[in-house]
């Protein structure tokens, strides 16, 4: 609990950087945008028809899609930027349709007193149809604000930390209370923001002079606070810290934070850890240098970047071919092996598989069409999976996507019967779970190799050098029982990662 | 001085206003008369612009109101509307004062002025002044419409049906209160209604109006005397036929209760 609460200055300052830049800028953006069609009827509908559909995208995947589409503009891809765009995109709708129809929502007879007093166009918009609007526009940048502190936890897959760093990496190591915190400081966010936005409008409206002056001061110090906290970290840097990147899994949390003790323990260099990351977007990441590295498999490079499919290939082959891929195509340099595999590998239930004799995939087979499936988000879109089913002829009888660290559970628990395990997780062993052999070889090895982007192998080669002595330092078995350290005992991944720091020091 | 000459309107090519001229002497209350449609409010709204005329022209003592440009002409043209349209977020005091504020004049001037209206249009200023407009019953609100329309010192005020809305005997207040203003600031003035005994009792002339086209022009006498066609004889009769009626009814009263 400590432990967690300690992150929360952090996590929730960027929380609130993230959710007031994006409210300020969906503000700015939106209601000049309101007026401008409230002023030219013919924008109205595509401008709020466009808004329409920004909004229906899953919030997740706005966030995400903007990694893609931001690198391919060559602007900062990972972190606070795609983070700030996709927020402020969510943020316009609620704001802009509710300026439209507050404002065309100022009745007909008080319009047209507003021009024959003599008003310009201008002053009746400021002085009639704004004020009277502004009840309605002040409610559509409270649900702004609302559904910005909520989708602002999804920032965290694309690198940018928020709250959502407490539910994320809960999820994955099963800490409720991370989770907990999360969302608990993600509501109360959510509700000082909303009743800062609403006594603002009310102290307006009803002229309350104290409750506005107070209200004033602190939305300028919410205000100032964030731009204080987003500013200072440019003005004070002398070195940027070395980024080490994680995807969403225990082991690439506990590796994550391995490698960060590590170089600082060895060269001195500070580091930072960027966790949570999607798979694409930390592969992306590396290749822009937004971050320095990361733990990949090279399968999963194989499989993926090089679009490889053949079977029975050797662990160093395809080391080497990924090694050499890497570095001509991106310039990122694998500079070592850890020493384990951990593969995509079907597991059944050790009761199924003593009962119906399963030992091989291939054992599987006539199996399958009465058995059920569970994968992981990736794991039916991979090649991997192609590779299995046509290789063994494998055709289940349903199939289902879950998160992976529910897998096991549903297995144990006799949800499903067969899933995609990784080899590494000590969850396998943990829910009397066995893995069957790839006995025809359709699953390309996965050793975990960690890979440095061409900015950090050219600045400090001495960080290159100390990575390169982790080569051949964890063994399966020791990865086993880390992830289950945090999975199944509930210790944190630092904990864990300083243990085996130490142990490795002579 | 107004002077309407040749105005005309049209909406894709339906003529609303046809060809109109009319001249107001200064000092003088036009009643514009006329049924739904007659194109009166339009003609009312071309004079300060709140609608363009499509053709002909508009004077106001001597200047032509297009070379004006449309904001400032109307801060010169007092306007009360049939459904007043007071500004619902300000009080009293600031709707009155909206105009003053729009000329620029100093708080002093404008809270001045704004007491001296509110008097004039028999309002307890400082009962009103700091209230806002739903709070007041709908004779009142009116009373601040004309108060606003005068705020800016205009030579001319525009009504357009303000009292039409009202009750019987609220009307008949505020119209008695218009004829006491209007001797008291000497204003040149156009008022719409359709309602002929408002037309007699307030107009100094009447222009009856029929399918966008002025009918007749005349002193309340004049067109009682001689209506120029039998739409304006049977406008002119109503009053007369709806006074026999109650005439009617009185004397059966006073029948009943003789002797």
């Amino acid at each position: 609990m400590s432990e967690q609460l300690a992150l929360l200055p952090e996590y929730l300052t960027a929380h609130i950087q993230l959710t007031v830049l994006a409210l300020l800028l969906s503000a700015a953006v939106s209601l000049p945008l309101g007026i401008a069609v409230t002023r030219a009827k013919w924008l109205e509908q595509p401008v709020v028809g466009l808004a329409g559909v920004i909004q229906t995208v899953p919030s997740l995947a706005l966030l995400a899609i903007m990694v893609p589409i931001l690198a391919s503009l060559e602007l900062p891809s990972i972190g606070f930027f795609p983070a700030i765009i996709g927020l402020t995109l969510y943020g316009v709708l609620p704001i802009l349709r509710n300026t439209v129809t507050g404002i065309a929502g100022v009745a007909p007879a008080v319009k047209d007193a507003a021009r024959g007093v003599g008003m310009t166009s201008w002053q009746q918009l400021v002085r009639v149809e704004l004020p009277l609007a502004m009840p309605v526009i002040v409610a559509g940048i409270r649900t702004a604000t609302v559904w910005i502190v909520g989708v602002a936890t999804l920032s965290t897959p694309v690198g940018a930390t928020s709250l959502g760093n407490y539910i994320f990496s809960g999820l994955q190591t099963r800490n409720y209370t991370a989770i907990l915190i999360g969302c608990v400081a993600a509501a109360v966010l959510a509700l000082v923001l909303d009743a800062l936005v609403r006594t603002a409008e009310t102290s307006v409206r009803l002229r309350l002079r104290p409750r506005l002056v107070l209200t004033a001061i602190s939305i300028g110090l919410l205000c100032s606070f964030t731009a204080i906290t987003l500013v200072m970290p440019l003005l004070g840097s002398r070195e940027r810290p070395i980024v080490i990147g994680a995807k969403t899994f225990t082991e690439q949390y506990i590796l994550s934070a391995i490698l960060s003790r590590w170089i600082e323990q060895e060269t001195g260099h500070p580091t930072t850890l960027m966790q949570s990351l999607g798979s694409m977007v930390a592969f992306n990441a590396i290749t822009t240098g937004d971050i320095d590295l990361y733990v990949e498999y090279s399968g999963t490079l194989w499989a993926n970047e090089m679009e490889r499919t053949d079977d029975l290939v050797s662990p160093a082959e395809v080391i080497g071919a990924v090694k050499r891929f890497l570095d001509e195509r991106y310039g990122v340099t694998l500079v070592a092996r850890l020493g384990f595999e951990n593969a995509y590998a079907l597991a059944v239930r050790e009761t199924d598989a003593r009962k119906l004799n399963l030992r091989r995939i291939s054992d599987l087979t006539p199996h399958a069409p009465s058995l059920v499936i569970g994968g992981d988000y990736e794991f039916f879109a991979r090649p991997e999976w192609q590779a299995i089913r046509n290789v063994y002829g494998l055709e289940f009888l349903d199939r289902r996507t879950m998160d992976s660290t529910l897998m096991y559970q549903a297995a144990a628990q006799q949800n499903v019967d067969v899933i995609s395990a990784f080899s590494s997780d000590g969850r396998v062993a943990a829910y009397d779970l066995i893995v069957l052999d790839d006995d025809q070889g359709a699953i390309p090895p996965y050793d975990a190799v960690v890979l440095v982007s061409q900015q950090l192998s050219e600045k400090a080669p001495t960080v290159v050098e100390a990575l390169s002595r982790l080569n051949n330092t964890i063994t399966v078995e020791r990865m086993r029982r880390m992830n289950l350290a945090v999975d199944g005992a509930g210790e944190e991944p630092a904990i864990v990662a300083a243990r085996f720091v130490r142990d490795l020091t002579p | 001085m107004i002077e309407l000459k040749a105005l005309t309107k049209s909406y894709d090519g339906a003529v609303v206003v046809k060809e109109l001229s009319l001249t107001v002497p200064r000092g003088q209350l036009l009643v514009l008369l006329g049924g739904s449609g007659s194109g009166k409010t339009t003609t009312l709204k071309m004079i300060n612009r709140l609608i363009e005329p499509t053709a002909g022209a508009v004077w106001i003592d001597g200047t032509e109101t297009s070379t004006i440009p449309g904001p400032e002409l109307r801060r010169q043209v007092g306007y009360v509307f049939q459904q007043v349209g007071l500004f619902p977020h300000m009080t009293v005091a600031e709707n009155v004062g909206v105009t003053p504020a729009l000329l620029g004049w100093s708080s002093d001037r404008t809270r001045a002025k704004v007491d001296e209206l509110l008097a004039l249009v028999e309002l307890d200023s400082l009962h009103v002044r700091d209230r806002y407009p739903d709070e007041l019953s709908g004779g009142q609100q009116q009373r601040v419409g004309v108060a606003r329309a005068l705020a800016g010192e205009p030579s001319i005020l525009l009504l357009d049906e303000p009292f039409g809305s009202l009750d019987p005997l609220t009307r008949q207040r505020l119209q008695d209160s218009l004829v006491r203003i209007r001797r008291e600031v000497g204003l040149t003035a156009v008022f719409v209604t359709h309602d002929m005994v408002e037309a007699l009792i307030l107009g100094d002339r009447i222009a009856v109006m029929n399918a966008g086209c002025l009918v007749q022009v005349g002193s309340p006498r004049e067109l009682l005397t001689s209506p120029a066609d039998s739409y304006v004889r049977q406008l002119m009769t109503t009053p007369q036929r709806q006074a026999e009626v109650v005439d009617a009814l009185m004397a059966e009263k006073v029948s009943e209760d003789g002797p």
